[in-house]
């Protein structure tokens, strides 16, 4: 039974948070409800106390190990190299060893079939508290994922939209599942650079037909999301340009900003009074010693943050861009398909024009069930990057059967095969994220982020309760993926929930039961409906200081 | 049923314990370390507290009693 798809709903609530005061409301078309509740004092503390007393018990160990009282499990330094540079000292080193090592159960789960809404986990269990697993024999069946990407629901082995899924991100609990029988395995390889050889028809048909769908000019597709990010910003930006980054911005955009040789500064998350005063200073100061202005500023943002589960504000953000001639980068690796009312993402949600944006980044990855990137903007864009993009110089092409299985699934979004399925799944996938994040929060969890975003972050803090969250979902059937540090801050550890379109009422009332059961098992409710909205984040001027020199 | 009601709070209270000082994650040889350093800590704490505590209170009784039995012992000489 699907959900009611109800826009007024959690406005009328009660105890939901009352819509924020946007600081630029006129520019939004919709209401922007987007909320970070503070940790609560107690919990803080409690919190920086565990890893305290994990610290120690830490030390303990390598102090044990480097006397040799217990068998040392982990790679260590060879005695002839011992005078060279540490390898294994640093500190994720010691929190890779000592800590998170205790809690490694509950991440790179084998998986044994497609990571659809349902999965099947294989059964391991582990003699030596998690250096090695061993596999029971047995399989946990039907275990609902809350884990993968899957937002339209197009990981699956039937219907139209079929071919396998992959979940390339390392700290998903499913791993890649491969599915030889289903496709000849030769045809995955067209292993030929695609500026010399390799452009089929299918990448063709495919690139218009991302034009198409986004509403610009003209695009190009890659073989690996990742790549597209990290390969192109250094092809558009070098010496002489700035680059303005979201502080959390994913780490193939830190990559390829570092890479580019640009100078790199970092605004707060999301905080558009930050951003202008950076460009503001930028444009005013020009090139550090030289004052001369600077050739391009590039801001880089994302659709969604996978972490926070906030959206970007896009339309203060084109205002910025408009008002201080900048270049905009937007990356809507997990927007484009999950947000907006046709799934054009995020531009499409806050019905802005897909030409106010300058480089439109996304991948294949999520919402359409297969793998990729692609590259969006307008014809002269493009066919600079065809040129000098190492991605399109030196990458393989996409595999023929990646890139039908992306055809399917954007012309089931777009209606192009006759159906309103596609648009059916978009709108499911809205209402079933409303309804979960509403359900979340009445429960008094802390959830973070934007009301419309398909990425859910539950709030859970303490390093022990990480480990316990995880193992109790998954007792009780529940695929879950747990963050911490160094995907977070320190203290913010975070389960982290993805709705899918093809999550049934049925399912999600399920998870949302168990959720609430082991919420008050390991006393998860924290919140106290102190909602800060973002712009009232304290300012902090040391931020802002260059990081080039 | 009382007795199996106070058993269960008690296992539960246990398992905040757990969670809340990352005991949970230890290996039992390392819990056991960390229970005996925190009941010995606890321990001293309380036994430190019978001895002192007490002493200390009455010294203090003493010293103001002393002054505020002073003044009245002025005030009545004076009176007289």
């Amino acid at each position: 039974m699907p959900v009611e798809p109800n826009h007024e709903e959690c406005a009328r609530h009660s105890k939901c948070p009352s819509p924020l005061p946007v600081h630029n409301g006129a520019l939004y078309k919709r209401s922007f409800n987007e909320s970070f509740e503070e940790t609560p004092m107690f919990v803080a503390v409690l919190t920086y106390m565990g890893y305290g007393i994990l610290t120690l018990f830490g030390y303990l160990r390598d102090f044990l190990r480097a006397w040799k009282i217990e068998k040392c499990h982990n790679a260590t330094e060879r005695g002839e190299q011992k005078d060279f540079v540490p390898l294994y000292q640093d500190f994720e080193n010691f929190y890779t060893r000592n800590l998170y090592m205790r809690i490694r159960d509950n991440w790179n789960r084998p998986v044994c079939s497609v990571p659809g809404e349902r999965v099947d986990v294989v059964e391991r269990y582990t003699e030596d508290y998690n250096w090695t697993f061993k596999f029971t024999g047995r399989v946990i069946k039907g275990v609902i994922n809350m884990g993968s990407y899957n937002y339209l629901g197009f990981a699956q082995n039937q219907g139209l939209c079929f071919l396998i899924f992959f979940v390339f991100r390392f700290n998903l609990l499913l791993s890649v599942s491969f599915r030889y029988d289903t496709i000849p395995v030769s045809l995955f390889f067209s292993s030929l650079q695609s500026v010399f050889l390799c452009n089929l028809d299918i990448h063709e048909e495919l690139e218009s037909l991302v034009a198409r769908f986004l509403g610009v000019e003209a695009a190009m597709t890659y073989g690996m999301g990742f790549a597209t990010n990290s390969m192109n910003i250094p092809a558009l930006v070098g010496k002489g340009c700035l680059i303005l980054s979201d502080e959390l911005n994913h780490a193939s955009l830190v990559l390829g900003a570092r890479l580019s040789g640009a100078p790199i500064r970092i605004f707060k998350h999301n905080n558009m009074q930050s951003l202008e005063k950076l460009l503001r200073d930028a444009i005013v100061q020009g090139q550090p010693r030289t004052h001369r202005p600077w050739k391009k500023i590039l801001i880089v943002v994302e659709g969604i943050y996978s972490m926070e589960g906030s959206i970007v504000r896009l339309p203060e953000v084109i205002a910025l861009k408009k008002k201080y001639k900048a270049y905009l980068y937007l990356d809507e690796a997990h927007s484009i398909g999950a947000l907006g009312p046709t799934g054009r993402g995020v531009v499409d949600y806050f019905g802005l024009d897909p030409r106010d944006v300058d480089i439109m980044m996304g991948t294949f990855t999520k919402s359409f069930g297969s793998a990729g990137g692609y590259i969006g903007g307008s014809k002269v864009l493009i066919d600079y990057l065809r040129k000098h993009s190492h991605s399109t110089a030196y990458a393989t092409s996409m595999s023929p059967p990646v890139a039908e299985q992306i055809i399917a699934s954007m012309k089931c979004i777009m209606g192009d095969d006759g159906t309103s399925l596609g648009q059916d799944r978009v709108q499911q996938l809205a209402a079933n994220t409303r309804y979960f994040r509403r359900r979340l929060v009445e429960m008094g969890f802390i959830i973070y982020g934007n009301s419309d975003s398909p990425v859910v972050p539950l709030m859970l803090y303490m390093p022990g309760k990480i480990g316990a969250f995880g193992r109790e979902m998954l007792k009780r059937n529940i695929g879950v993926v747990v963050v911490g540090f160094p995907a977070t801050p320190i203290i913010e550890s975070r389960a982290r929930f993805c709705v899918s379109a093809a999550h049934t009422k049925e399912m999600l009332d399920l998870a949302l039961r168990e959720i609430s059961e082991v919420g008050d098992l390991l006393q998860l409710k924290y919140s106290r409906h102190h909602f800060v909205p973002l712009l009232d984040r304290p300012f902090d001027e040391t931020t802002y200081e260059e990081t080039d020199d | 049923m009382d007795v199996k009601h106070i058993k269960d709070y008690l296992s539960w209270l246990y398992y905040q314990y757990l969670l809340i000082t990352c005991s949970y994650v230890l290996e039992p040889w390392e819990q056991s370390i960390f229970n005996t350093v925190l009941l010995t800590a606890i321990a001293m704490m309380i036994y430190s507290s019978y001895v002192f505590i007490p002493i200390h209170i009455q010294l203090a009784m003493d010293f103001f009693s002393g002054i505020v039995g002073g003044q009245h012992e002025s005030t009545v000489a004076l009176m007289s």
